[in-house]
This record gives C-alpha cells, structure tokens and sequence, in this order.
C-alpha cells in the first residue's frame, strides 16, 4: 500500500509540475521562458525515472547504463553547437 | 516505496532490466539526433519557431501531458499490483494506460487534422518539419506500446503473470515511462516555448 501512495504522491507532483510550466509560459520572460521550461521537464523527467522506473532502488550497473546514454547525448548536442556557433 | 526497496530482487531479473535499459540508451539517442537537430534551428532562427508555435493548441497539448502522466501512474500501479500476486489490479492498470494510450492519440489524430485544414504540412516550414517528424516517431512509439500491453492483457487473461514471474510486466513499464519522458520534452519545446 505504502507504495501505490507513494506512486500517487509522485503522480500529483508531476500533475502539479505541468501546471506551473504552462502558466509560466504565459508571460513574457524571453530567454527565461525556455530556461524554466526545460528546468521544469528535466526535474518531471527526473521524477518518473526514480520512482515510476524504480531507477532509485536499482543496483548501480543498471544505473550506469541508464545515466550513462546522457552524457553521449550531451556530447552529441554540444559538439553541434560548438561547430554552428563558432563556424 | 519501502516496499519497493523491500522486494527489489522479487521483480525482473538484472539482466532483463540491463537489456531494456540499453535498448532505451538506442532510443534515447534516435531521439536525440532530432532533439539536437532542433536546437540547432531554434538558435539559428528564433523569430521563425516563436512565430510557428503559436499556431498550435496549448491546451491540447497540456491534456495530452496529462494523459500520458495518467497512463505512467497505472503502469507503475500495474506492475506494484502484480508483484504482489493481484492479477486482477494488474489487468485494470494495463487496461487504463491502454485506454490513456488511446485518448493521447485520439487528441494527436484531431491535432493534426487540424494542422492540415489550415494549411500546415511537414514541408510548410523547419518548425512544423521537426514537429511532425517528432510528434510522429513518439506517436508511432505510443501505438508500439500499446500493442505489447494488448499482449500483456491475453497473456495476464492466461494466468501467466504472479507475484514470481512479471518480468514482462515490468519491462513494458521501463518502455513506456521511457516513451512518456520523451513526452515531457517535447509538450514545452513545441507548444510552450517554441
């Protein structure tokens, strides 16, 4: 029971989380707009992966290859940026 | 969560969880190539995706995040359920992120008719190009989804699910929580931020 609250708690965090970056996208922030919007994301992202993936409880070589895909992914978009900024 | 932490070795076995894990590692970068071919647009012309992504509907966009956010909840429900041996729990949470499944693509379907009545197609501009390239391979990964939970339902109907052996349960979960996080990136670049 302990952890169908839990999955519920997690569950209306995520809700509440989606109502905040739709307000927010409402005014005029500029840059900040896109800031928040991703801040957001990655913290709901953040959220389903621990709890509703179990990545909390996992034994870390299953960690490692589910964390480890991001910094590949980092690497990827950076090394693009770098290229079409500084051309 | 005690509970969780409690069994966790009563659930998938490693190496199931490894496999899928580096199946998703794939998936995260498939996406990730189209997630840096949008940055690398969005800073280039900022005036043209803030001008085109007001052409799409926040608020259906917002009911779609939280559809999907619904159907992640009795995913997870589903496989906390079965771990315990209560099939019949398991049934109605597969059977209700199926049914969620359904609504987000019912939304997506009435989204993109609407698109197409005034006028927008993928060769229309970057913007729509890359949302409906984006939208259109996570959609494909939602129907993907929802066929293997049709086949966790006749498989549950056998009785082949219990407390001992869900495995296949789970790693459906890991697929689709996966799919929904995907989701969660893409609601605010398209339709909030632009």
């Amino acid at each position: 029971m302990a952890a169908y609250r839990n999955y519920l708690l997690v569950w209306l965090a995520l809700l509440v989380l989606t109502g905040a970056t739709v307000a927010i996208s409402y005014f005029e922030l500029g840059l900040w707009n896109a800031g928040a919007a991703l801040f957001i994301a990655s913290v709901k992202g953040t959220l389903v992966a621990l709890y509703f993936m179990h990545l909390r409880y996992e034994v870390k070589l299953v960690l490692g290859f589910a964390v480890f895909p991001l910094f590949i992914l980092a690497l990827l978009i950076v090394g693009t940026l770098m290229d079409n900024l500084f051309r | 969560m005690s509970a969780d932490a409690g069994n966790k070795h009563a659930g998938a076995p490693v190496s199931a969880r490894l496999g899928i894990w580096a199946f998703l590692a794939t998936e995260l970068l498939l996406f990730g190539g189209l997630f840096t071919a949008y940055t690398v647009f969005r800073i280039s012309y900022p005036d043209l995706f803030h001008l085109q992504h007001l052409k799409l509907n926040r608020i259906l966009g917002a009911s779609n995040t939280v559809i999907l956010l619904t159907s992640s909840l009795s995913m997870a429900l589903a496989i906390a359920a079965i771990r315990q041996g209560q099939r019949k729990l398991m049934e109605i949470g597969v059977a209700t992120t199926l049914f969620c499944g359904a609504c987000f693509l019912g939304i997506k379907y009435l989204e993109w008719s609407e698109d197409f009545a005034r006028g927008l197609f993928p060769r229309s501009n970057l913007f729509f190009g890359l949302y409906f390239v984006m939208t259109g391979l996570h959609g494909l990964h939602v129907i993907l989804g929802m066929a293997v939970m049709v086949w966790l339902l006749i498989k549950g109907r056998q009785g082949v699910f219990s407390g001992d052996y869900n495995t296949p349960v789970e790693i459906t979960g890991l697929y689709w929580h996966f799919v929904d996080i995907i989701w969660i990136y893409l609601f605010p670049l398209f339709y909030l931020v632009g």
